[in-house]
């Protein structure tokens, strides 16, 4: 493997790994805090048992993926120095923000988790919003760092070295507001369906209310966020479309600029034959969708020299499964608040728990997808535009170990994390058997 | 222009300072429990455990704080600290992953089978991340950096692999240990439990003074002449005398009073920041030196000014943020539980 495709492969496998632990730090405090809501209000015992259950997965889940965080951070350095030399100057400020929040973070869970009975009730249940506030904030920072990425400004660019830097208009660039709304969303929708089908799938095997309140609560919220997403992502693509025409085209395996541009369902791009065969067209939609017209002209990747093509079978392929992937979750999520709504009986039904069960992954399978799109759609490019990623990578040899032992570090990571969930589901279902009558 | 450079320098010093203080206290205290004596071995653990809970995971921030700043305001010094000491950074990193995880998972598993391999893998990852942190400071200051340097070991294993960063690994580590038993004879709230941490504050006491001896004597040698610098330049020159000094006040608190534990803190903390102020004196305003002799200097290495005042505005807004909650966090765990026990 080249150093190149070595320090890339590590770069997926971090960000792709911690992007897991990052969502969950969004969205789970927010389950928490409104299962521990509802014990403050109802006092019943079941509400309080898995506030804090859910608090105990924060907790291990934080850990974990704090220090994976830091991790990062010095691997952007150990990896694209080329890249960071640059950047830090420009594009630091949200990470300092971001350093901000996460501390806020640590110690607003150090009062959640250690503060039962130690402190005024609400002032104990305000901590945990605040944990999850940070974690939104914290989230949103950094991807106001990399869509700065794909949306370069705040910088004069002169022979290879930014002037005349203004971070905040690097901050707060034309990307920022679209992906960072985009990947909120996407974080309560990941650990709303991933919580809502594991706590179904134990209530299907254990029958305690307990997990049926738990799907509930993880489900609301990943639903609403299902909901929304499709029309944030719209938002977010029509960004893409004026920024980033090659990677919309990408996106579609669109390669003949055109008006009345065909939204491009399925189909397989060929790089060589410049063409998506097996897919189902629709005529203009994608003119529509990218300008909200449906007779505008929309570039394909022919108008680009071929160097500057991202891989683009990975984009489209990627693009389709977090397209449709989303959009099924976004029925499901639309179907289980009208269940919610009208019939809770329906909701509670054996088949309708059984679907969220096969749900679990699908938002973080969806997640995942929509990160290779926007990072290897932005390829070749590390600053679009401006420095190719080959450019920005280490000089010196041997990624390939350090690439060896991350991998060894994130799956001995993931192996125990699973472990310790499966044991703390035990211990749960222990407590569980003892309380009841 | 400079004196935004010596007001996030300052910011830089404090998240440093904090970073050794606390973080390198949960280090130590991983780092004791390899010296616990069989004897009531379990009731140390516990109050290890007790201490570090709720707070480790707000001191390790104060590291990325270190990071954010030196990637931002000084780009030049966070490159060569990724280039140069790649190794040493990244067994820091490795040991900071290990160490969260054994920590946390020794806390939360509920089926104690591996609880001793927990506890080993927390005492040894503690270990290695204390010494790698001090051999990483080494480096930057020790001078073998070679900025034309392309095969492996002059570029990777020559900037760290010799005696004095070796020293500085060993006197970070005693300097985190005796830390962290200054801080547990606080949290102890019998006699009994106070003792073991009594005998390890002693003991690590004893053992800093030598790495710190050690420290010097190869800094002496080579071309960082660490004593003569050191000792010529006023301020670390204080900074020693006071230090020194201090150790007094230590010994006697430590030795009589079970009851004035707040002092013998206090004073652990005040010796260790003396150590860290005069050493920071005596380099300023370099951060890093080459084996040709070139340093690199915060001055000059510092970022436009309009980035440094947008850092300084996160700065100061964060430490509205950030002091008031620290604060709180450390009232309801730490200061309350020492009004519990008089």
């Amino acid at each position: 493997m080249s150093d190149l495709g070595a320090a890339r492969s590590q770069m997926a496998l971090s960000l792709g790994f911690h992007i897991i632990f990052a969502c969950i730090g969004m969205a789970m405090p927010f389950f928490m805090a409104a299962s521990h809501w509802l014990y403050l209000k109802t006092k019943k015992p079941q509400h309080l048992l898995l506030t804090k259950a859910w608090s105990k997965g924060v907790a291990i889940f934080f850990a974990v993926g704090a220090v994976s965080g830091t991790a990062l951070s010095f691997e952007l350095g150990l990896l694209w120095p080329g890249f960071m030399v640059h950047a830090g100057p420009i594009i630091g400020m949200p990470f300092s923000w971001e350093g901000t929040a996460f501390f806020l973070e640590a110690i607003a869970l150090g009062i959640f988790l250690y503060g039962w009975n130690r402190i005024p009730s609400f002032t104990h249940w305000l901590s945990g919003v605040t944990v999850g506030i940070a974690g939104v904030a914290s989230g949103f920072f950094v991807i106001c760092a990399n869509s700065w990425m794909n949306s370069p400004a705040g910088f004069d660019w002169n022979n290879g070295n930014p002037t005349n830097i203004d971070p905040y208009a690097a901050m707060f660039n034309d990307a920022a507001l679209g992906q960072g709304l985009h990947m909120v969303a996407a974080a309560f929708e990941a650990v709303g369906f991933a919580v809502a089908g594991l706590h179904a799938l134990l209530w299907l095997r254990h029958k305690h209310p307990l997990h049926l309140s738990a799907v509930k609560i993880a489900f609301a919220f990943g639903a609403v966020a299902a909901i929304a997403q499709p029309l944030i992502g719209d938002f977010a693509a029509k960004s893409v479309a004026r920024r980033q025409p090659i990677k919309l085209a990408a996106m579609e395996g669109h390669f003949v600029t055109e008006k009345r541009a065909p939204f491009v369902l399925g189909g397989l791009p060929d790089v060589e034959k410049e063409d998506t065969p097996y897919a189902i067209k629709i005529p203009g939609v994608l003119s529509f969708l990218a300008f909200g017209d449906f007779n505008a002209e929309v570039k394909g990747l022919k108008a680009f020299p071929k160097t500057e093509w991202p891989p683009v079978l990975i984009v489209h392929l990627a693009f389709q499964l977090m397209v449709g992937l989303g959009t099924f979750l976004a029925a499901v999520g639309a179907a289980g608040l009208f269940f919610l709504w009208k019939k809770p009986k329906r909701f509670e039904s054996r088949a309708f728990l059984k679907l969220l069960v096969v749900c679990t992954p699908l938002a973080f399978l969806a997640m995942e997808a929509g990160w290779v799109v926007t990072e290897v759609g932005r390829q070749p490019w590390i600053i679009y535009g401006l420095l190719k990623t080959a450019d920005a990578v280490t000089p010196r040899p041997g990624v390939a170990y350090s690439l060896a032992l991350y991998a060894f570090l994130y799956l001995f990571l993931a192996v125990v994390v699973t472990l310790l969930m499966i044991r703390q589901t035990q211990s749960l279902h222990r407590e569980l058997a003892k309380g009841q009558p | 222009m400079n004196w935004q450079i010596n007001v996030v320098l300052f910011f830089l010093g404090v998240s440093l300072l904090f970073y050794v203080l606390f973080a390198g206290a949960d280090f130590g205290a991983g780092i004791l429990e390899l010296f616990l004596r069989k004897k009531n071995q379990e009731a140390q653990r516990a109050l290890i455990t007790r201490a570090m809970a709720p707070v480790w995971e707000a001191n390790h921030v104060w590291l990325v704080l270190v990071v954010v700043i030196l990637f931002m305001a000084f780009p030049p010094i966070y490159a060569a600290l990724c280039v140069h000491l790649y190794i040493p950074v990244l067994a820091v990193l490795v040991g900071i992953v290990f160490r969260g995880c054994a920590f946390t998972f020794r806390h939360y598993d509920t089926d104690k089978t591996y609880y001793r391999a927990y506890s080993w893998g927390f005492s040894l990852s503690s270990l290695w991340t204390s010494f790698f942190l001090g051999v990483t400071g080494g480096a930057l200051f020790g001078g073998n950096l070679d900025p034309g340097a392309t095969q492996f070991a002059p570029l990777y294993l020559a900037p760290w692999w010799n005696p004095f960063c070796v020293a500085m690994g060993i006197f970070t580590s005693c300097l985190f240990a005796f830390l962290a038993a200054v801080f547990l004879v606080g949290e102890a709230k019998t006699a009994a439990l106070q003792k073991p941490f009594k005998r390890l504050a002693m003991g690590t006491n004893g053992a800093l003074v030598a790495a710190g001896g050690s420290v010097f004597f190869f800094g002496q040698r080579g071309s960082l002449k660490l004593a003569d610098t050191f000792f010529s330049h006023p301020i670390s020159l204080g900074c020693f005398v006071v230090a020194g000094l201090l150790w007094f006040p230590f010994w006697h608190s430590l030795l009589k009073a079970s009851h004035r534990n707040l002092v013998v803190r206090a004073v652990g903390v005040a010796i260790v920041a003396l150590v860290l102020f005069g050493w920071f004196a005596n380099q300023y305003p370099v951060a890093i030196r080459f084996t040709d002799g070139r340093t690199v200097s915060f001055l000059t290495a510092a970022a436009p000014p309009a980035t440094l005042s947008a850092l300084l505005g996160a700065l100061i807004a964060g430490t509205f943020l950030i002091f008031p909650a620290l604060g709180y966090l450390f009232k309801v765990f730490k200061w309350e539980t020492l009004e519990e026990k008089t």
